[in-house]
């Protein structure tokens, strides 16, 4: 073993990592009269056949302004946000990978952008076919044989998912079960969602490694399960490789396996959850298949299911017919589908980036990209290491849990005031306190687009602020110090609401 | 890194996959290069036909979008950001969705908005489900005239439960029918949580909203409004008629149709109805400086917290969505957004003369903003016919009222800013000179 | 940790203060602190009767939410208006100011079954 190496002092970043100037509200830049021409004025008498009652009394307040300061404006704000174009985020869970810009060329393509999704299939064909292949794509990965593309968002495909396995007890008359076990280790959507769908959650304990209890799952199964709810690997960055052993007995009670599909970025082409008997997944291409988060949207969640739960996926679902046509199921066409759980038929727009992603990769080069998150995950792992507890014993897939219970318990100081010091070193926090079976948590996932030096810059940032928190920790409890804004007053925020502006208040009125 | 580790393969990395549901690769064809996969993208977009004059709406409306909001949207600062769970580094974001609350609130008239949901038909589930927990009643009362997919996910998240969805028919005008809206909210011993009306229904029509909201509330229901936003810049908004909850559809606001989305729900209630609306709200605070400020607040009420007790499992808003409708509403301003309305209405009236002047009559009678339908003899077949002249002549309503014979010759048409005089004369001229 | 003597208490942080037939109910100093900030406590309805250990409301903080659970059956008979706009009050005044609900008892002895101030604090660690 090598001698063991002082790393370097990081280099002071040269200036924070978001800039500082705050900004004024639109309803503050409102100046009477100032307007942009966008489209012809219209004739005078437009509203002449609507009932004065239903008319407006007066017109909305909204701000008048013109394109330049709408510019200005949105360009400084967007000077205010830390970003993926602009720096790496170590969050654990999310997959904040880089967002290939000819994504976003495809999906603003005219032929793409400027489609009704109410046209009739002949004219979509374009779109039906990316989507059916996407079906099939993902599929593949998952190893199932049914897709469906519509659900909008992660939590939207577990909702989709779990009212799919619903729909599948009830048709065969099992009408008793009204429960879904759920891991304490699991993301908080989970359990919203079985209550979303009508059932009781059952948490199940974790080991101390932080793996599924087999033996309380065991316990907890029985006839009133509908489902067991896994993420694999699990929140901590661990396979579950007592996998098999875990679906025999969800199956043998009866019951079926949803995966949740959020840590896909560790597996891809290692693993394939339809194939190792999971019933049904969602996959969350705002992580795996790097469709960028926008700042919390959109995204979207398809699922993908056995062929037993085939008939009951969210309709429509895209079909191609025998003559190499596409079209969207008809109404009717599988008649035990839950339905719909949105209107038309799927975020397409969304759909196009992973798409064009999934394509440019492939097979070789979806397995690179787990290969290279895991790789990198490990690395930063036994970086961070070398002054954070692992609470976890490693080998991790693409994150992996730290605790600062070490730090607190020396210098009481906690991983929130770590975070937040973390940003004066030019970073963006990893996910804390998640999950909840961790005390002190940081959760982290350097995904497979960061650079060496970026990793080793991050872990030369969380070794620093560990090394100060003995040498000052105020430093690290009134942090951030420098971002554009400080730590703000939440409490106030939750205890008297301040959700609108109130008023035009612009220099107009002056 | 594999020398930092002391490992020979990355492959050791994945030892703890049992060898029984290791993958053995994908079934995918392999790399491309991005010249290869811009020209495959460009074929697939190609296939598609927007070429056509469209009077296509029903809940998605295609408007001029100015320059400027994709200016602002594909800025990698908001469009790759992550959501803004640390507010010292996402004041972008977090003041732009602020914005976007106080924009939508002013266009609704009520002064608690989402910061967005995915989508109209998702938002307006949402709100069946807030009026069943506000009231603790189960049974809330839908129109016939909304929307079609609207009323189906509705009814999808009202699967689970003891909670159910009944439809209100519509009278001869095609508004709903408040002598049976009446009836059905007189059963005291099963009360109503919540009544939900379009406005402008499906039919494009303008619905009697004061009188509906007035009999929901003396039966102790609550009135949940589905609305368009552009019409607000004209039409009276659900504050000022009582509603308690609105929905709808914020994709005319700026966003592409982009064959089904994303799109964006737009989700807003009264005061007191505060700590029961599900999903993200942003609200102002102050820093330890005493800056202004912005911050997620009312998160406890969230999954991640909640758990198994939040009132939704939602997880993101549309945020980008959202910004797109901020952009857009701050480039044309009130005036501007207004004008949309306007011309949208002309246009509306010029072809319904145009129509009316061949002999091609509305179905129904109630008033409308820039949407209604036609009677068309085999519509069907007459739609298809247009096709081929070029011309999207809307959507069949047997389409989604596949039982209801005043229907099955109806074409439903959609005007807005974009659709020219020349637009409207070939529609007339195609409806009127081919043989029906 | 500050744990009154006349009170009882339930294991999950309520407390429990007899007066004749009526208790009034609240959260103790502990539970207060574990939550941080209070912003918001969401009561029942007057008139509304609970079952011993039924969820009467939900108390959040800035970073969680909690049921709270009434620790003997009864009836509500008044409630706490003021913590509608000063929810601090459950932090600095938790078994005073921030009290939270008055029921009109089932069973005046319920509260013989609730643990004392020793054995709760026994169960807090204190």
């Amino acid at each position: 073993m090598s001698e063991v190496i002082a790393p370097p002092e990081p280099r002071p970043r040269e200036r924070s990592a978001v800039g500082p100037e705050l900004q004024p509200l639109l309803s503050e830049l409102h100046t009477p009269g100032r307007s942009s021409f966008k489209v012809p004025r219209p004739p005078a008498d437009a509203l002449a056949g609507i009932p004065p009652a239903q008319l407006r009394a007066s017109p909305p307040a909204l701000p008048e302004t013109d394109e330049p300061t709408v510019i200005h404006h949105f360009v400084r704000l967007s000077h205010l946000n830390y970003s993926v174009d602009g720096g790496m985020y170590p969050l654990g869970s999310c997959t904040m990978k880089y967002n290939p810009k000819v994504n976003e060329w495809a999906a603003r393509l005219p032929g793409f952008a400027g489609l009704h999704p109410l046209v009739p299939d002949g004219l979509a064909q374009g779109s039906l076919e990316l989507a059916w292949r996407l079906q099939q794509q993902l599929g593949e990965i998952g190893g199932f044989p049914a897709v469906s593309l519509q659900p909008a968002a992660g939590a939207h495909g577990e909702l989709s998912g779990i009212l799919v396995i619903r729909a599948y007890h009830q048709a065969r008359g099992d009408l008793d079960r009204d429960e879904v076990l759920v891991p304490d280790s699991s993301h908080g959507t989970n359990p919203a969602t079985a209550s979303m769908a009508g059932f009781r959650t059952v948490t199940i304990r974790s080991t101390p490694e932080g793996l599924v209890d087999i033996d309380a799952l065991r316990e907890a199964l029985g006839p009133r399960t509908a489902a067991v709810m896994l993420t694999n690997p699990s929140t901590l960055g661990l396979f579950e490789h007592h996998v098999t052993e875990l679906l025999e007995a969800v199956h043998g009670a009866g019951a079926l396996a949803y995966m949740d599909g959020a840590n896909m970025n560790a597996v891809l082409g290692h693993f394939r959850p339809g194939q190792a008997g999971f019933d049904v997944m969602h996959f969350n291409l705002h992580k795996t298949f790097s469709t960028p988060h926008g700042g919390g949207g959109p995204g979207a969640g398809p699922i993908a299911v056995a062929e037993h739960l085939r008939p009951f996926l969210p309709a429509p679902l895209v079909v191609r017919d025998d003559d190499g046509s596409y079209r969207l199921e008809r109404p009717g066409e599988r008649p035990d589908s839950i339905g719909r759980v949105r209107a038309y038929w799927g975020s397409s727009g969304v759909l196009v980036r992973a798409f064009a992603y999934i394509r440019a990769h492939g097979a070789s080069g979806l397995r690179q990209v787990s290969d290279d998150a895991v790789l990198a995950a490990n690395y930063l792992r036994a970086r961070v290491g070398e002054a954070y507890d692992l609470p976890v014993a490693g080998p991790c897939k693409h994150e992996f849990v730290a605790s600062a219970a070490n730090v607190k318990r020396e210098t009481g100081v906690r991983t929130y005031d770590i975070a937040k010091r973390l940003i004066d070193h030019g970073f963006h926090p990893p996910t804390i306190y998640f999950p909840l079976i961790v005390d002190e948590c940081l959760l982290i996932e350097p995904t497979e687009t960061e650079p060496l030096e970026t990793l080793d810059a991050f872990a030369d940032a969380l070794i620093a602020v560990a090394r100060e928190a003995h040498e000052d920790p105020g430093l690290l409890t009134s942090a951030p110090h420098r971002a554009p804004v400080r730590r703000l007053d939440e409490t106030a925020a939750a205890r008297k609401p301040d959700l609108r502006w109130t008023a035009l208040a612009g220099a107009g009125d002056r | 890194m594999l020398a930092a580790l002391g490992i020979e393969s990355v492959e050791t990395l994945f030892d703890d996959i049992p060898a029984a549901v290791r993958a053995d690769g994908l079934d995918l064809p392999g790399p491309r290069s991005e010249l290869e996969l811009a020209r495959e993208l460009e074929a697939l977009a190609g296939r598609n036909r927007t070429d056509l004059v469209s009077f296509l709406g029903a809940g998605v409306y295609g408007h001029y979008i100015p320059a400027a909001v994709d200016a602002v949207v594909s800025r990698g600062e908001f469009s790759t950001a992550y959501t803004p769970y640390q507010p010292e580094i996402s004041q972008g974001t977090l003041q732009t969705i602020y914005e976007f609350q106080s924009l939508i609130s002013e266009l609704i008239g009520l002064p608690v908005v989402s910061a967005s949901h995915y989508d109209g038909a998702s938002a307006t589930a949402e709100a069946a489900l807030m009026t069943v927990r506000a009231t603790r009643r189960e049974r809330v009362l839908v129109s016939r005239a909304l929307h079609q997919h609207y009323r189906e996910t509705t009814r999808t998240y009202f699967g689970p439960g003891t909670r159910r969805l009944e439809e209100l028919p519509t009278a001869p005008d095609g508004t709903t029918d408040l002598a049976a809206l009446e009836a059905a909210l007189a059963d005291t011993a099963d009360p109503v949580a919540g009544v939900l009306i379009g406005q402008p229904n499906v039919f494009g029509l303008l619905e009697p909203m004061a009188e509906a909201a007035a009999l929901a509330h003396a039966a102790g229901a609550l009135f949940v409004a589905v609305v368009e936003p552009v019409s607000l810049a004209v039409l009276a908004p659900p504050g000022a008629y009582g509603a308690d909850i609105a929905a709808g559809e914020g994709q005319p606001l700026g966003i592409a149709p982009a064959y089904g989305g994303p799109y964006l729900g737009l989700l807003a209630c009264r005061g007191e109805l505060m700590r029961q609306i599900p999903g993200r709200l942003v609200g102002r605070t102050t820093d330890i400086e005493g800056r202004r400020a912005f911050v997620m607040t009312l998160r406890a009420r969230e999954q991640d917290i909640r758990r198994d007790k939040a009132a939704s499992n939602i997880c993101t808003n549309q945020a980008l969505c959202a910004l797109a409708a901020t952009a857009y509403l701050a480039t044309v301003g009130p005036g501007g957004l207004a004008d949309v309305a306007a011309a949208g209405a002309a246009a509306a009236r010029r072809t319904e003369a145009a129509l009316a002047a061949i002999g091609v009559e509305r179905v129904h009678t109630a008033p409308y903003l820039n949407e209604f339908a036609v009677r068309v003899p085999d519509a069907s077949a007459v739609h298809a016919r247009l096709l081929d002249a070029g011309i999207l002549a809307g959507l069949p309503l047997a389409r989604w009222y596949p039982d209801d014979p005043d229907l099955a010759d109806a074409l439903l048409l959609a005007t807005t800013e974009l659709t020219s005089d020349e637009d409207i004369d070939r529609l007339a001229a195609a409806l009127g000179g081919g043989s029906v | 940790m500050n744990v009154p003597e006349s009170l009882r208490y339930s294991e999950d942080h309520e407390w429990l203060r007899t007066e004749g037939g009526e208790a009034v109910v609240g959260i103790t100093a502990y539970a207060a602190d574990e939550l941080g900030d209070v912003v918001f406590v969401e009561l029942p309805d007057v008139g509304r009767h609970l079952a011993a250990n039924e969820t009467f409301g939900v108390i959040e903080s800035v970073k969680t939410a909690s049921d709270l659970h009434v620790p003997a059956a009864g009836e509500v008979v008044a409630v706490n208006e003021d913590l509608a706009d000063a929810p601090e009050l459950v932090n600095s005044e938790p078994y005073d100011g921030g009290w939270m609900i008055r029921l009109k008892l089932d069973d005046a002895a319920a509260s013989e079954g609730l643990l004392d101030a020793e054995a709760y604090r026994a169960t807090i660690g204190d």
